[in-house]
């Protein structure tokens, strides 16, 4: 396998993109990457997005997306894992480079949410719609399944869920492309309105236009064509999968298909969770952040709640996680959000994040998951010298 | 719903109908072809039992809009008797009854219906015991 490289990134301005449609959002995160990584042409591409279909009516967005960004006929597809899309295709597009199949790959993922449809329902198909999503349960209200039952085998308390979202718009207010820009208090989410009992509307990620994208290419490469900026490499990239109702889980206090992709993450780059200098985690709803903290092995099993209350997550603590603002502040236009963690920390270990800059960071990782944990993904970047 | 979305899944909804291992004796609910706990492809029928206890539940109030009518309403995960885990809305009390470890048990009623002509769609809930 070829040692691979992120070259080059692009990510717009993500919110409520009223004049936009699916193409516009997606075309301009990739044209930004491609100019950022400052090549003249690409061999291949994926294009992760979850529910085109339902929300925008239109599939075969690999296709269209290649044309309109004037690519054809390179390959291109879309890769779908609900909000693992977009971890999914870095993967694929990891994979592809690593192989030597192709060397400068685009890695892009796009959501267009805000259509008129019942965003509630068409993110519900993400859970086992028969079992699950036919009985009224929303995302949401599976997070705060699990929110409830490790309130009630640990002790963690409302008010630390509270304080992850609190965290996660501090360090978004300092993302110029996050949705919402703005600093929160305990006191607002715990008095925003109630959406899935223990969970109120200030737990939850928002509903998200959006894109982003990567480049990748081998290191070799890289090193031949880079700019003024260090080398990032991917050193892990692991994925897994587990039952797609929650139901089925033995526990509902931990995600094995988090911990799983993070085992074979963390030993494919040689390092532990001790090595991890900051963390992006796919914090859909406060709890999830709590549980994939524990899983990714930062904190022990139970402790998540109390990792928060102490500011080991916040940038300059132990472990900075989310420093975007995570998908709560920055926003989760689904099948760009794994994509757009691998552009924030790959800006963080070219030290190019500003006021948001975890100092000295040379390895971070990235993890991404879908549904309830049915699926995740897991990546570990590294600063090359 | 298409009524052909409906209709493969009349077994379990109406009847709790699962399977069970030969192999190793795991209640599966809904049905598989392959078991989730040893792998073996010997699956028998099995009906669901009745009673269990939740292990955890949720009350939504922001329902997708096929349910807008229904809200606050409680979702819960209840382990049953013989070891399954089944999911459904709790009905027949207010939310701030239902509590972890309480019993259940499951009753046949109408889940949801689709406007003034599509299909009603049945199934099961849980009662507090």
């Amino acid at each position: 396998m070829r040692d691979v490289a992120v070259i080059g990134v692009g990510w717009p301005k993500w919110g409520e993109l009223w004049k936009k449609d699916i193409r516009n959002i997606f075309v301009e995160a990739a044209l930004m990457a491609i100019e950022d990584a400052g090549v003249d042409h690409i061999d291949s591409m994926y294009v992760a997005s979850m529910s085109p279909g339902l929300w925008s009516k239109q599939e075969h967005i690999g296709a269209l997306m290649a044309d309109y960004l004037g690519q054809t006929p390179i390959p291109a597809v879309r890769v779908e894992s609900a909000c693992a899309s977009g971890g999914m295709a870095v993967r694929l597009g990891f994979i592809e480079v690593a192989s030597g199949m192709s060397d400068i790959v685009l890695v892009g993922g796009v959501e267009k949410m805000w259509t008129g449809e019942d965003f509630t329902a068409v993110l519900a198909t993400a859970a086992d719609q028969e079992y699950e999503a036919f009985h009224g349960l929303t995302f949401p209200a599976l997070y705060a399944l699990m929110a409830r039952r490790h309130m009630h085998e640990f002790g963690t308390k409302r008010e630390q869920l509270a304080m992850v979202s609190v965290k996660n718009h501090a360090n978004g207010a300092r993302n110029p492309r996050a949705q919402y820009q703005r600093e929160i208090t305990v006191e607002a989410v715990l008095n925003s309105p109630p959406v899935a009992d223990p969970l109120n509307l200030l737990d939850c990620s928002p509903v998200t236009d959006g894109a982003a994208a990567i480049i990748l290419a081998p290191v070799d490469l890289a090193r031949k064509i880079a700019k003024d900026r260090p080398i990032v490499q991917i050193i892990g990239s692991g994925a897994a999968t587990d039952s797609i109702a929650l139901a089925d889980r033995e526990s509902y206090v931990e995600l094995p298909a988090v911990k799983k992709a993070a085992e074979i993450a963390y030993k494919m780059a040689g390092v532990g969770p001790e090595d991890i200098d900051l963390a992006e985690v796919h914090d859909c709803f406060t709890i999830a952040e709590i549980i994939v903290t524990e899983d990714l092995g930062f904190f022990e099993k139970g402790k998540g709640g109390e990792a928060v209350e102490q500011g080991l997550t916040k940038i300059g603590g132990k472990i900075p996680v989310n420093t975007s603002g995570g998908l709560k502040s920055k926003g989760h236009p689904v099948g760009a959000t794994g994509v757009a963690q691998i552009v924030e920390i790959t800006e963080q270990l070219w030290g190019v994040s500003g006021e948001r800059q975890v100092e000295g960071a040379k390895i971070g990782l990235a993890q991404n998951m879908g549904g309830s944990g049915a699926s995740s993904t897991v990546h570990i970047l590294k600063r090359i010298d | 719903m298409p009524i052909q979305r409906f209709y493969p899944h009349i077994p379990q909804r109406y009847r709790l109908e699962g399977t069970k291992c030969k192999k190793c004796g795991k209640v599966h609910f809904p049905p598989r072809q392959v078991c989730n706990s040893c792998g073996s492809k010997e699956l028998e029928p099995y009906r669901l039992a009745e009673e269990g206890e939740i292990i955890t539940y949720t009350v939504v109030y922001t329902p997708p809009d096929d349910f807008k009518t229904k809200k606050p309403y409680v979702v819960a995960i209840a382990k049953m008797d013989d070891g399954a885990k089944l999911t459904a809305q709790v009905t027949d009390c207010t939310p701030d009854e239902v509590e972890i470890g309480k019993r259940v048990r499951v009753v046949f009623r109408k889940i949801n219906a689709e406007g003034k002509s599509g299909i009603i769609e049945y199934g099961y809930k849980f009662v507090l015991i």
